[in-house]
């Protein structure tokens, strides 16, 4: 009985250090230091809410680039993968459907969808593909849209960690600013 | 492998060798409860903590008494849990107006934060309140990792001391770990995750309008503190359901880096923590070895696999299924050997969409126990069994009587280590027979041919080894599988942690006899070896006839261009 008492009152003092005070203070110092990050990274024009930067979006108009296949159909609430294994005839089928949309030079990053179902990110093989169509889509010249990818390309962070890649949502605000 | 790659799984290597001494020194002091550079700030939490809860911290308890108080502490923790998910509704902190968690799930994941293996049958954001992940599941990432340590720390008191008759107080090691070790941490890692992107606010979700004019709801929460604990308590258990291949939980490859090391910081210094225990510091690297060795076999294995071409789905590169831009194959496949290898489960990809011998490596390493630095505690006590095996066979080849550390090692200790080691094997591999003769349970799988009969077998695995990554394209939230895992939880953790205290009591009370010529040492190359070889061989013998039938059979497959 002792031992129970003991047990719940050391519980309950934990859960109020690392359930309610840690959380709490955590929340309060960076909300102070990173308000931008902790809140989600988001993107306002004109004050209106239009993303986040690490949020991937649905893009299906040929005037913008596309990100990777996500599973879930871009949901957020929750997100969601194909969890397909690597002999799944159902995979199979999805990847020949998206070779036979994009072409057959399509790099794997835009034939197989993310883990997260909101990659924010594809590769600059991925895009670079891409600009063609964009680029007619737009009345715009391959070289105009060319140099705007060139200047999206994220190299590897401190230079060796990660995969260089292109931000997809920042990138196509990027094209719509052109104008 | 390129110079990139080269540099990362460099720097994660380095970076593991010089925080492993300074971090083992530093926790031998805390457990021991000498002074130390926190205790001026800390040491007053500390004191009226045991004050508040009437406990004597320098009460020494008999492995009994040690082992009552972390269960009771455990099963405590467990129905508080259960409680707040069962009424969340009505509790605060909750903007989305979740409702509350179904009998079912709840228990489950009651058992399952309690035994620190956060296995998820649901997404975070549709299915937990904010109070819920803080108040409930966090603080189980804490005090069920302090519970893994303190029986480690227990384990180490046992075979040290001479003609003892305690192995500690459970309630001074819990608190100590957690206020000392475990909070600066996490505190720490907090701040960096928050700068590089991982949320943390107590908002509820905003809905923008993306650029072609759809609706898009951002989840938001207090992740970032949560995500700390998650993979520095080598939980696992993800704020949002897509884990840390979510961008809100792992943004950067720099949150990439920095959550893969912290899941092996704490196991790898708890090896050396013992050494320093054991006043010989080489008794701590033989076994230091002996892990790291393992690790690295497992990574160029599943990084080989994952590199490889799949024929069944026509791709002449790797795939990418399942995996995040920013990772790529190196990140992803470093990340799914660690988190298994530790008992996290934390993901950075989907390991269902793994390749069949990538697959097999996270599913191997469950089955070994999850001895490679393991999970916090759970590592060093798991690999302690498999060493008592190793001098006890040792021991047999050469016919003397088996010691460890000058302690005579006899029927009973060995008896208790190989009740550690089978329990786990007997629930996984029942528990996948049966679900494999059930027809019901196998509407949730969502893969055919061989690699639905590995989403059963890596469940119960992940369950039994407290991991609790996933193939996670089973559909968990039955009744069947909510029960079923609960139970192989529950054994997996404490039918091991019970054993590994009886053993710490017995080894407590011998006395130890100095080493003669006919000693067989422990702190060497050759031990190093054999206790590789032991781990290898038990785990072989056990797991090999489903694991041919798994991802071997399907690798051959694969290599045919079949699917199902």
């Amino acid at each position: 009985m002792k031992t129970i008492l003991q047990s719940l009152r050391i519980y309950l003092i934990l859960t109020l250090l690392t359930g309610i005070l840690y959380p709490l203070a955590m929340t309060g110092v960076a909300q102070l230091l990173f308000p931008k990050q902790a809140n989600g990274s988001r993107i306002v024009e004109n004050g209106k809410l239009i993303g986040s930067d690490l949020l991937v979006q649905k893009f299906e108009s040929p005037r913008y680039f596309w990100p990777r296949p996500s599973s879930a159909d871009y949901a957020t609430v929750p997100s969601g993968a194909s969890n397909k294994g690597p002999t799944s005839a159902d995979l199979k089928k999805s990847i020949d459907e998206r070779r036979a949309k994009i072409g057959s030079a399509a790099p794997v990053d835009l034939l197989t969808a993310s883990g997260s179902g909101l990659d924010p990110h594809i590769s600059p093989e991925a895009t670079r593909l891409q600009i063609s169509r964009v680029a007619a889509a737009r009345n715009l010249s391959v070289q105009q849209i060319a140099k705007i990818v060139d200047q999206a390309i994220e190299a590897p962070q401190l230079g060796f960690l990660g995969e260089p890649r292109v931000n997809v949502l920042k990138l196509n605000l990027a094209l719509d600013q052109l104008r | 492998m390129n110079a990139r790659d080269f540099g990362q799984l460099s720097l994660f290597i380095a970076g593991l060798l010089a925080v492993t001494p300074p971090l083992g020194r530093f926790m031998a002091r805390v457990f021991a409860g000498e002074r130390h550079f926190l205790s001026r700030i800390l040491g007053p939490i500390e004191r009226s903590i045991y004050k508040l809860s009437d406990v004597d911290p320098r009460h020494e308890m008999s492995w009994k008494a040690y082992a009552i108080a972390m269960l009771i502490f455990n099963i405590a923790g467990g129905a508080v849990l259960l409680a707040m998910e069962l009424t969340q509704q009505w509790l605060p902190f909750n903007p989305q107006h979740l409702p509350n968690v179904p009998f079912a799930l709840a228990f489950n994941t009651a058992i399952s934060f309690m035994t620190n293996t956060n296995w998820q049958a649901y997404s975070g954001e549709n299915t937990m309140s904010y109070f819920t992940q803080m108040a409930g599941l966090a603080v189980h990432n804490f005090v069920s990792a302090a519970t893994g340590m303190a029986v480690a720390v227990a384990l180490a008191r046992g075979l040290v001391r001479k003609q003892a008759s305690g192995i500690g107080n459970f309630w001074a090691d819990l608190t100590r770990c957690t206020l000392y070790v475990l909070l600066p941490l996490s505190i720490l890692i907090t701040v960096l995750l928050a700068q590089q992107g991982v949320v943390q606010t107590f908002d509820s979700y905003p809905t923008a309008t993306t650029l072609e004019g759809a609706s898009q709801q951002i989840p938001l929460g207090p992740v970032a503190s949560q995500i700390a604990i998650k993979q520095l308590g080598t939980n696992g258990g993800g704020f949002l359901g897509q884990n840390s291949a979510h961008p809100f939980e792992n943004p950067t490859p720099l949150t990439n880096f920095i959550e893969m090391f912290v899941i092996f910081s704490l196991g790898s210094a708890l090896v050396y923590m013992f050494g320093v225990m054991a006043r010989d510091r080489r008794q701590g690297w033989a076994i230091w070895v002996a892990m790291f060795v393992l690790f690295l076999a497992g990574f160029a294995t599943l990084w080989w696999a994952e590199l490889q071409p799949n024929p069944a789905l026509g791709l002449t590169t790797s795939s990418l299924e399942g995996k995040e831009v920013r990772f790529g194959q190196f990140n992803s496949a470093l990340f799914a050997t660690v988190t298994t290898d530790a008992s996290c489960g934390a993901v950075n990809m989907m390991h269902d969409s793994l390749s069949p011998l990538g697959g097999l490596i996270p599913l191997t390493n469950m089955k070994l126990g999850e001895v490679i630095f393991g999970g916090v505690g759970a590592g060093f006590y798991g690999m302690l069994m498999y060493v008592l095996l190793t001098v006890f066979i040792a021991g047999l080849m050469v016919g003397r009587t088996p010691e460890y550390l000058g302690k005579k090692i006899e029927a009973r200790e060995v008896t208790w280590a190989v009740i550690a080691v089978l329990a786990p094997a007997v629930v996984i591999l029942c528990g996948s027979a049966f679900t494999m003769m059930y027809p019901a349970a196998l509407k949730s799988l969502n893969n055919g041919g061989p690699h639905g009969l590995s989403e059963v077998v890596y469940a119960f695995a992940s369950a039994a080894a407290n991991n609790g990554s996933a193939f996670a394209g089973i559909n968990a939230n039955t009744d069947w599988y909510n029960y079923l895992l609960a139970i192989n939880m529950f054994v997996g953790r404490f039918a091991i942690i019970v054993p590994v205290l009886a053993i710490a009591g017995s080894l407590a009370q011998k006395k130890t006899s100095p080493p003669s010529s006919g000693t067989f040492p422990t702190n060497g190359p050759v031990f190093t070896v054999l206790l590789i070889s032991v781990v290898l061989i038990v785990g072989a013998l056990t797991f090999f006839p489903v694991l041919s039938l798994g991802p071997v059979v399907e690798h051959f497959l694969m290599q045919a261009g079949r699917t199902f």
